[in-house]
C-alpha cells in the first residue's frame, strides 16, 4: 500500500488561485496541498463551503492546471499529458449537469468514449456495447433513448456516472455526487458507487458535505479548510468530534452506529 | 411536440432511433445533399421570365445572341450559387456559435460580426472608397474588415487572463458591440445624402444578386477554410454542449476548441455577409429545423445544417424573385418573414 500510494494519483504541494480581472492580490482556492490517493481506495474530501474541495478535485482531474506544484498519475505529470490520454485514466462526475441541447441518455453516455476515439472517428459497435454496459451497470438501460433533460435528478446523476464509466477510467473523481438528490436517490447512488469501487476496483475521490455519506463510503478522509489540508488519514481516525468542530465550527456527536456499521455524525450546535 | 405532425415524427424516429451513428450520418447527408442538389439545379430554371432550357444549353447559338442562356448563366446561376454558399455558411456557423455559447438561441450575428461588417460596408457606400484587393471590390472588402474588427474586439474581451474564454463575456460583448455599431451606422446614414442612404439600406436588407461569379469565387476560399475547421469540431461541440468542465475531463482541450470554433464560425459569417449582406434568421431557423428532424448530435447537425441552409436560402430567394414578380422582394425580408414567427414559436415552445 505504501509503495503504490506514493506512485498513483498524487498532488505535490499544489496551489491554485482563480484569476480575478482588474484586482491585484489573489486568494488561493487551494494552497500548497499534498495528497496521495492509493490505488483502489475511496477517499473523501471534506470541508466547509469554499474550502477548495472542487478546485482540488479539478486539479487532480487535470481540468485545471496548478499554478505551483504538480499532480502526478503513476509518476507522470498530469499537466504534461495530452487531455485525451489523461481522460483514459481519470473521469469526473460533476454535481449537476445542464446540457444546452436535448441529448438522449445514450448520446451522453457515448460521449464518454471520446478519449478513446480519434477526433473525427465515429464510435463503432464496440463503443456502443461499452455504453450499453455502462447504462446497465447504473440501472439506466431503460432510459437510453429518453432525452436527458426529461429525467429526474437521480436518473440524471446515474446517467452521468454511466458516461464516466464509458470512459473506462481507473479513477473516478466525484464532486458532491448526491448533493441535489433526495434521500432515496442518495442511497441509490451511494450503493452504486460502493459497488463500482468494490467490483471494478475503481479508485474513488469524492468531495462531499455529507459527513454520514463520507463515513459510510470512504476508507480515508482529507479535511480541507481555507484551501489548506488540515488532516488526511483513515476515516476512523480522522472523523472525530474535534475535527468536525475544527472544520465547521460545529459541535457534533460522532459515534459508531451498530446497525449502519459505520461512524455517524449528529450535529448538535454551532460554536465559536 | 404534438404539433410536429405525424409524418414529421415518423421521419424523426426513422433517422434518430437506435441506428448507429454512421448509418444516421450517411442517411442524413444523402437526404439533405439530394435536396440541396435538386434545389440548385431546379431553382435557376424558375423565374419571372420563363426560359427555354433546350435553347439555353444549345451551344450552336452564339452566347451573345442566346437570351435564354444569358438569363440562365448570368442572371440566375450566380444568384443561386451565391444563395447556396451564403445559406450553407450562415446555417453552419449558427450551429457552431450555438454550441460555443451553449445557447440554442444564438445566431451568427449575436457576437457583432454582422454589425461590424455592416458598418464597414456603410462607410464605403456612403463615404466612397476605391481600394480593391484581388477579386474583392471595395464594399465587400470593407465589410470583411469591419467583421474582422468586431470579431477581434469580442475575442480580446472574452479571453481571460488565464486564457479561458468566457461565454458570458462573449455574449455581453457581442450584444454591446451590436448596439454600438448600430448607433454608428445610424450616425453615418444621418450624415449622408438620400441616394447613398438608399443604397446602404438596400445593402442591409441582403441581396444575392451578386453580379457574376467573381464575388462568389472570392468568398469561396474563406468559407472552404471555415468548412475544413468545422469538420474537426463536432465531437468537441457535443461535449461542450453538455458541460465545458466535463468536456475537459472527457479529453477535450476546451480553450483550443473554443478558439477554433470562434475563428471558423466568424470567418464563415464574415465571408457570407461580405458577399450578400446580413441576411437574418438562416443561422437559427435552419439548425433548429434540422434538430427537429435528426436530433442534436453535432456530427450530424453540422453537415445537415450546411446542406439544408443552402437549399433553404436558395428557396427563400426563389420566393423573393417570383412572389411579386416583376417586383423583387429583398431576400432578407423573406427570411425574416419566415424566420421571425418561427423564432417566436421556438421561444414559446422552449419556455
Amino acid at each position: 500500500m505504501a509503495s503504490s500510494s506514493s506512485t498513483y494519483l498524487v498532488a505535490h504541494e499544489v496551489s491554485y488561485a482563480y484569476p480575478r480581472r482588474g484586482r491585484s492580490g489573489t486568494a488561493h482556492a487551494v494552497d500548497g496541498v499534498s495528497l496521495a490517493v492509493p490505488r483502489g481506495s475511496f477517499t473523501g474530501l471534506l470541508g466547509p463551503n469554499g474550502c477548495g474541495k472542487t478546485t482540488l478535485l479539478k486539479l487532480m482531474a487535470g481540468v485545471l492546471r496548478p499554478e505551483s506544484g504538480t499532480v502526478t498519475l503513476e509518476g507522470r505529470v498530469l499537466a504534461d499529458m495530452p487531455r485525451r490520454t489523461a481522460a483514459r485514466h481519470l473521469a469526473v462526475v460533476p454535481q449537476d449537469t445542464h446540457p444546452a441541447f436535448d441529448y438522449t441518455s445514450l448520446e451522453i453516455v457515448l460521449m464518454g468514449r471520446h478519449p478513446h476515439l480519434r477526433p473525427t472517428q465515429l464510435e463503432g459497435p464496440g463503443d456502443l456495447a461499452i455504453a450499453y454496459e455502462s447504462l446497465e451497470a447504473t440501472g439506466t438501460l431503460h432510459l437510453a433513448t429518453r432525452p436527458f433533460t426529461s429525467l429526474s435528478g437521480g436518473e440524471r446523476q446515474r446517467v452521468v456516472i454511466a458516461s464516466a464509466l464509458a470512459q473506462q477510467p481507473d479513477i473516478l473523481l466525484l464532486d458532491e455526487p448526491t448533493a441535489s438528490l433526495d434521500l432515496g436517490y442518495q442511497l441509490e447512488v451511494a450503493s452504486l458507487l460502493r459497488r463500482l469501487s468494490r467490483d471494478r476496483n475503481v479508485t474513488m475521490v469524492m468531495a462531499t458535505h455529507d459527513l454520514n455519506l463520507a463515513a459510510s463510503m470512504c476508507d480515508a478522509l482529507a479535511l480541507l479548510r481555507g484551501g489548506r489540508l488540515l488532516r488526511h488519514g483513515p476515516t476512523s481516525e480522522v472523523l472525530t468530534t474535534g475535527t468536525v468542530r475544527e472544520l465547521y465550527d460545529v459541535e457534533a456527536d460522532v459515534h459508531f452506529h451498530q446497525a449502519a456499521g459505520h461512524l455517524t455524525v449528529t450535529p448538535v450546535r454551532r460554536v465559536g | 411536440m404534438m404539433a410536429e405532425g405525424a409524418a414529421h415524427t415518423a421521419l424523426h424516429h426513422a433517422l434518430r432511433g437506435p441506428r448507429p451513428i454512421r448509418t444516421r450520418l450517411v442517411l442524413t447527408v444523402a437526404g439533405f445533399g439530394a435536396l440541396a442538389v435538386a434545389t440548385c439545379v431546379l431553382a435557376p430554371l424558375v423565374g419571372s421570365s420563363s426560359i427555354n432550357l433546350r435553347r439555353a444549353l444549345d451551344s450552336s447559338i452564339p452566347f451573345a445572341a442566346n437570351v435564354d442562356a444569358q438569363i440562365l448563366f448570368i442572371a440566375r446561376l450566380p444568384r443561386v450559387l451565391a444563395g447556396a454558399l451564403v445559406g450553407a455558411a450562415l446555417a453552419s456557423s449558427g450551429v457552431v456559435f450555438q454550441a460555443l455559447l451553449r445557447n440554442p438561441l444564438a445566431t451568427p450575428f449575436t457576437l457583432g460580426v454582422s454589425a461590424g461588417a455592416s458598418l464597414g460596408a456603410m462607410l464605403v457606400i456612403i463615404l466612397g472608397g476605391t481600394i480593391a484587393v484581388g477579386p474583392w471590390s471595395p464594399v465587400p472588402l470593407a465589410s470583411l474588415a469591419g467583421a474582422g474588427l468586431a470579431a477581434a474586439i469580442v475575442y480580446a474581451l472574452a479571453n481571460g487572463p488565464r486564457r479561458v474564454m468566457s461565454t458570458t463575456v462573449l455574449l455581453l460583448a457581442g450584444v454591446t458591440l451590436n448596439a454600438f455599431f448600430s448607433a454608428l451606422i445610424v450616425f453615418v446614414q444621418y450624415l449622408a445624402d438620400f441616394a447613398s442612404v438608399y443604397r446602404a439600406t438596400r445593402w442591409l436588407m441582403g441581396d444575392l444578386d451578386v453580379g457574376g461569379f467573381a464575388p462568389i469565387l472570392a468568398a469561396l476560399p474563406l468559407v472552404a477554410v471555415a468548412a475544413l475547421i468545422f469538420m474537426r469540431l463536432p465531437a468537441a461541440l457535443n461535449l461542450m454542449g453538455v458541460d465545458p468542465d466535463s468536456a475537459s475531463s472527457r479529453g477535450v482541450d476546451v480553450v483550443r476548441a473554443q478558439r477554433w470554433a470562434f475563428f471558423s464560425a466568424s470567418l464563415a459569417t464574415s465571408a457570407a455577409v461580405a458577399l450578400a449582406g446580413p441576411i437574418g434568421f438562416i443561422g437559427i431557423v435552419v439548425p433548429h429545423l434540422v434538430r427537429l428532424l435528426v436530433g442534436v448530435d453535432h456530427r450530424i447537425v453540422l453537415p445537415a445544417s450546411a446542406l439544408f441552409g443552402a437549399s433553404f436560402l436558395v428557396l427563400c430567394d426563389l420566393l423573393a424573385r417570383t412572389l411579386l414578380a416583376p417586383v423583387e422582394i429583398p431576400v432578407g425580408v423573406v427570411t425574416a418573414i419566415i424566420g421571425g414567427p418561427f423564432f417566436l414559436w421556438l421561444l414559446v415552445r422552449d419556455a
